[in-house]
């Protein structure tokens, strides 16, 4: 078995939450390997509880059989911690094209909710003219906004 | 890791910081449906949802070093309340949003340095956990600071609401500090994060805040609740295992 093709089966699932990104977008496939002679995947979770993991477990494990790989074990890992700095530059581009916002870059110690710094662009208009609805959304890793140009409401990645 | 710490005391420090978070997210998804608008409805489950997470992590170490076979369900599900070690500030019924957002301040403001402190234990397993988790608290922290900011400094009602809820929850700070032989060794070997070191940071973190909103900084009593580390808990926390556990206790192995 070849590492690049189980990485590349594995990295093609896509998120149950926002399937216009998978798992390789989301960078959180952290390796592939072999243990006691069975196929080891290992994952690392975006958030503590979030509940897309399960899901993508049993997806990951079915697209590996099918493709004839029979039992494999996937595995959480936890350190190092997910950022959303491993989102790759192509999926940010699907996000928006989506209709949500992407993350920015994480700055430790930053603020978030009303304390927000800095302007988040409409992923549909572009304007820097939006506000906050809430700091937190319809997945963990999300949070609401509307925008005062054109007035659609959006989602918006959350940095972490 | 120093040689006078055991996998058990580890086992028995995840399990207290695991129940704090057990306790207080079932708390939290109280609201679902229940808060005074959807926008908080979808805050306060998601606070929960985090806490959950960060339950199932310590819930799930807390077994694995004690040995004893214990996976995270039958630590959540298959204890009685003697047998949960959270502190008593986390079991206190809801209330209302004011009593809430009070509790979610004092704890939130706790949690932080509680697991940036951890991101650097001697133990990999806690330091991966809580490298996860602060990430995920400092949105606990903002949204409990935003809350106590526009409720404090907002009408005469809102405010006599918030500072009356930030009193009566006040004297259960305490017991987030308090220091035992266990924790004094784990702090020595550097896997546990100094309590006196988390006070002093939870001051500074919710002095100002308090003072912002426009309210008053209750004063340390006598009253000062306790025992919750050791099993010993208020009336409410057995209503709500019994509402948490009676499923799986009455139907074990249960799966949708």
């Amino acid at each position: 078995m070849s590492t690049s093709t189980i990485e590349r089966l594995v990295g093609a699932v896509p998120d149950p939450e926002i399937p216009v990104l998978t798992l390789a977008d989301l960078g959180i496939l952290r390796g592939v390997g072999e243990q006691g002679g069975r196929l080891v995947v290992q994952l690392t979770p975006t958030y503590s509880g979030c509940p897309a993991i399960d899901p993508i477990r049993e997806e990951v494990r079915r697209v590996l059989d099918d493709a004839g790989y029979g039992e494999v074990e996937v595995k959480m890992v936890l350190a190092p911690a997910w950022t959303t700095d491993w989102i790759t530059p192509a999926a940010r581009e699907k996000l928006r094209a989506y209709g949500i916002a992407p993350p920015d870059p994480v700055t430790h110690g930053a603020g978030c909710g009303f304390m927000a710094a800095g302007p988040v662009r409409c992923p549909r208009c572009s304007s820097e003219d939006t506000r906050q609805i809430s700091a937190f959304g319809s997945t963990p890793c999300q949070s609401q906004h509307a925008c005062n140009a054109c007035l659609e409401p959006f989602d918006r990645f959350k940095s972490i | 890791m120093s040689a006078t710490v055991t996998d058990q005391d580890v086992a028995i420090y995840a399990l207290r910081l695991g129940d704090d978070a057990l306790v207080l997210s079932h708390r939290l998804a109280e609201w679902a449906a229940s808060a005074p608008e959807i926008e908080e409805d979808i805050a306060l489950t998601n606070i929960g949802l985090d806490l959950l997470g960060q339950a199932r992590n310590l819930l799930t170490l807390a077994g694995a070093r004690e040995g004893e076979g214990r996976d995270e369900d039958a630590l959540a599900f298959g204890r009685n309340e003697r047998e949960f070690s959270n502190v008593q500030l986390v079991e206190q019924p809801r209330g209302d949003f004011a009593a809430t957002i009070a509790r979610q301040l004092l704890f939130s403001v706790y949690q932080l340095p509680l697991y940036a402190e951890l991101t650097g234990s001697a133990d990999e397993d806690l330091a991966a956990i809580a490298a996860k988790a602060v990430k995920e608290v400092r949105y606990h922290r903002d949204h409990a600071a935003g809350w106590l900011l526009r409720l404090g400094d907002g009408t005469e009602e809102s405010s006599r609401r918030m500072q009356d809820a930030l009193d009566r929850i006040w004297p259960f700070h305490h017991e987030l500090f308090e220091t035992d032989e266990l924790l004094d060794r784990l702090v020595a070997a550097g896997v546990a994060a100094d309590p006196q070191v988390l006070h002093r940071s939870w001051l500074d973190g919710v002095v100002p805040l308090v003072e912002q909103a426009t309210l008053r900084v209750p004063e340390d009593g006598m009253r000062r609740p306790t025992g919750g580390r050791a099993g010993r808990h208020g009336e409410a926390l057995g209503h709500m295992l019994a509402e948490m556990q009676w499923l799986h206790r009455s139907e074990p192995g249960a799966r949708w």
